[in-house]
């Protein structure tokens, strides 16, 4: 087969593969999972000097 | 300090480096910039010379301060995202002396006049050999983390620092590759065009992983920490992470525009970094967006005014990258200043200020402070920065097309109307505006060491505890786990 067609293959697996992920990223059975993980950063409290040790 | 507490002490060593780095390839800069307007300062000796110099002052702002500013933010952020102390506890150690190591010797071999002459990749191959290393070592650290984690998700924060990671240990190896014919001396292992194309390979993807990627995982930890609201959209964080990782690795060939690089690989470079544009700024819209019901807090943040700053430059170079990869721009733009007015909006504007805004939010939790010594030198820090970058990427886009349109003006009889040095004369005062922006950069940096050693003096070095999952939080660990 032309080396050619092999890599406008891959070419178009990337795109739809692409287009895929997109699906699945706005799928709505995703929503509940993306709301917990944006949630991760903000759950963790690493307040400036938790313990007040600088008396501020 | 056992497994219950996160590892600080390796993010306080890189976090503290990243300011020192920052102040010595500002002034690498500054020095160069001076000797552009002013060549005799180079002072006829060899190791002052511009030529060993400019090299000196990239490796140190890219891979000293940047570098070490994303290996603090991704420790950070890898642990506490993860709910686990950071993996390999030596090895960790590992990444910051022989990253420290690495910088070291460029600063040394570079003015001497050791370079494989690959732009961004100068430094001869022992060091490579070392930089790859480290490389591996931190993808472990990393990688281990986030393998140990006690949490479901991987935040894309992590995505983003795991694909940066990845990326640039192949980009690094394959460029790399070379023959020593001594122990300063190498050649590459490629040639000819092959040679520049796997270099722009490197050099380009270098901006979409190392300066884009791994910036962008500090923008979605930060941000959302300082604004204390969540990613405005996780779904389209995700969806422009897989549009920035499909996308980038074909924009190179736009730096080899008209050259002996074939037709059809320019035009393919040039349509990808058109279509960059796109989720350039996804990421972009995603970050300032953020702040939306809470812009209130961008009047009174100096550290919230530095991270959506960058936000901005960060737009207004990936808007300008895309149009400097047109052909036709291109033919104006090419080996004119335009392009170092570009890559300082990038580098200053979004890079450095993502950096200082993050390291600026991390100092005062690494010493047990509550803030920095003084938020109103953090707020005077920011004026100054956001004024130098103004001025110094406004002369060097005036520069940058006045050089353009002289070099490609002809007469009727179709001699050139400007001989090179007219257009060099005219440059002068550009390049002394410019100069006058890096120096009030470079003072802001110099106000940043001093708040900093301010601030650990009053403080003390502090380790953050882990805090227990909550149940019912849709955080528990994984199943296999």
């Amino acid at each position: 087969m032309d080396i050619n067609a092999v890599r406008a293959g891959i070419t178009v697996a990337a795109l739809i593969t692409f287009l895929c992920i997109v699906a699945w990223a706005w799928s709505s059975r995703r929503r509940a999972d993306f709301e917990a993980a944006s949630r991760l950063p903000l759950e963790e409290d690493d307040a400036a000097s938790p313990r007040g040790e600088d008396g501020k | 300090m056992g497994e219950a507490q996160y590892n600080y002490k390796v993010v306080r060593q890189f976090a503290v480096m990243t300011v020192i780095w920052g102040i010595v390839g500002m002034l690498v800069g500054v020095v160069i910039a001076a000797q552009l307007a002013w060549p005799a300062l180079n002072f006829d000796i060899p190791w002052l010379s511009y030529g060993r110099l400019r090299p000196l002052h990239t490796n140190a702002v890219i891979f000293a301060f940047g570098g070490s500013a994303l290996f603090a933010a991704s420790y950070y952020c890898v642990q506490r995202t993860s709910h686990v102390r950071l993996f390999g506890g030596r090895l960790a150690a590992f990444t910051f002396w022989g990253w420290q190591l690495v910088i070291v010797l460029a600063a040394i071999t570079l003015p001497m006049g050791f370079t494989s002459a690959k732009e961004y990749a100068e430094l001869e191959w022992p060091i490579d050999i070392l930089i790859a290393v480290v490389w591996v070592s931190y993808a472990i650290v990393f990688f281990g983390t986030i393998a140990t984690r006690k949490v479901k998700h991987i935040y894309v924060a992590n995505w983003f620092f795991g694909a940066y990671i990845l990326t640039i240990a192949i980009l690094h190896i394959v460029n790399s590759a070379a023959v020593p014919v001594g122990l300063f001396k190498s050649y590459s292992a490629y040639a000819g065009v092959q040679d520049a194309m796997v270099q722009w390979w490197y050099g380009h993807n270098a901006v979409g992983f190392f300066l884009t990627a791994g910036f962008l995982g500090m923008m979605y930890y930060f941000i959302p920490k300082q604004a204390g609201r969540p990613v405005y959209s996780y779904r389209l964080s995700i969806v422009h992470f897989w549009a920035l990782i499909f996308t980038y690795m074909w924009a190179g060939p736009h730096h080899l525009h008209y050259t002996a690089l074939p037709d059809w690989a320019q035009s393919i470079g040039m349509v990808f970094s058109l279509i960059l544009l796109a989720p350039s700024w996804g990421g972009m819209i995603n970050g300032i967006m953020t702040l939306s019901g809470a812009w209130h807090k961008l009047r009174t943040d100096p550290i919230l005014k530095f991270l959506i700053v960058s936000l901005s430059f960060y737009g207004m170079s990936t808007f300008e990258g895309p149009m400097m990869s047109i052909k036709t721009v291109n033919a104006l733009s090419h080996y004119t200043d335009w392009t170092v007015g570009h890559v300082h909006s990038g580098a200053l504007g979004w890079v450095a200020m993502i950096s200082i805004g993050s390291i600026y939010y991390l100092l005062p939790r690494l010493f047990g402070r509550s803030e920095m010594h003084s938020v109103k030198a953090i707020t005077l820090h920011f004026w100054i920065t956001t004024i130098g970058i103004v001025l110094y990427i406004a002369s060097m886009w005036i520069a940058g097309v006045m050089q353009g349109l002289m070099w490609r003006a002809v007469n009727e009889d179709g001699t050139l109307t400007y001989t090179f040095v007219e257009s060099v004369k005219a440059t002068y005062p550009y390049y002394v505006i410019r100069l006058a922006g890096g120096v009030l950069v470079l003072s802001g940096m110099v106000l940043m060491a001093w708040n900093m050693f301010r601030t650990i003096a009053a403080g003390k070095a502090v380790e953050g505890d882990i805090p227990p999952v909550a149940e019912g939080s849709g955080l528990e660990a994984p199943a296999h786990a």
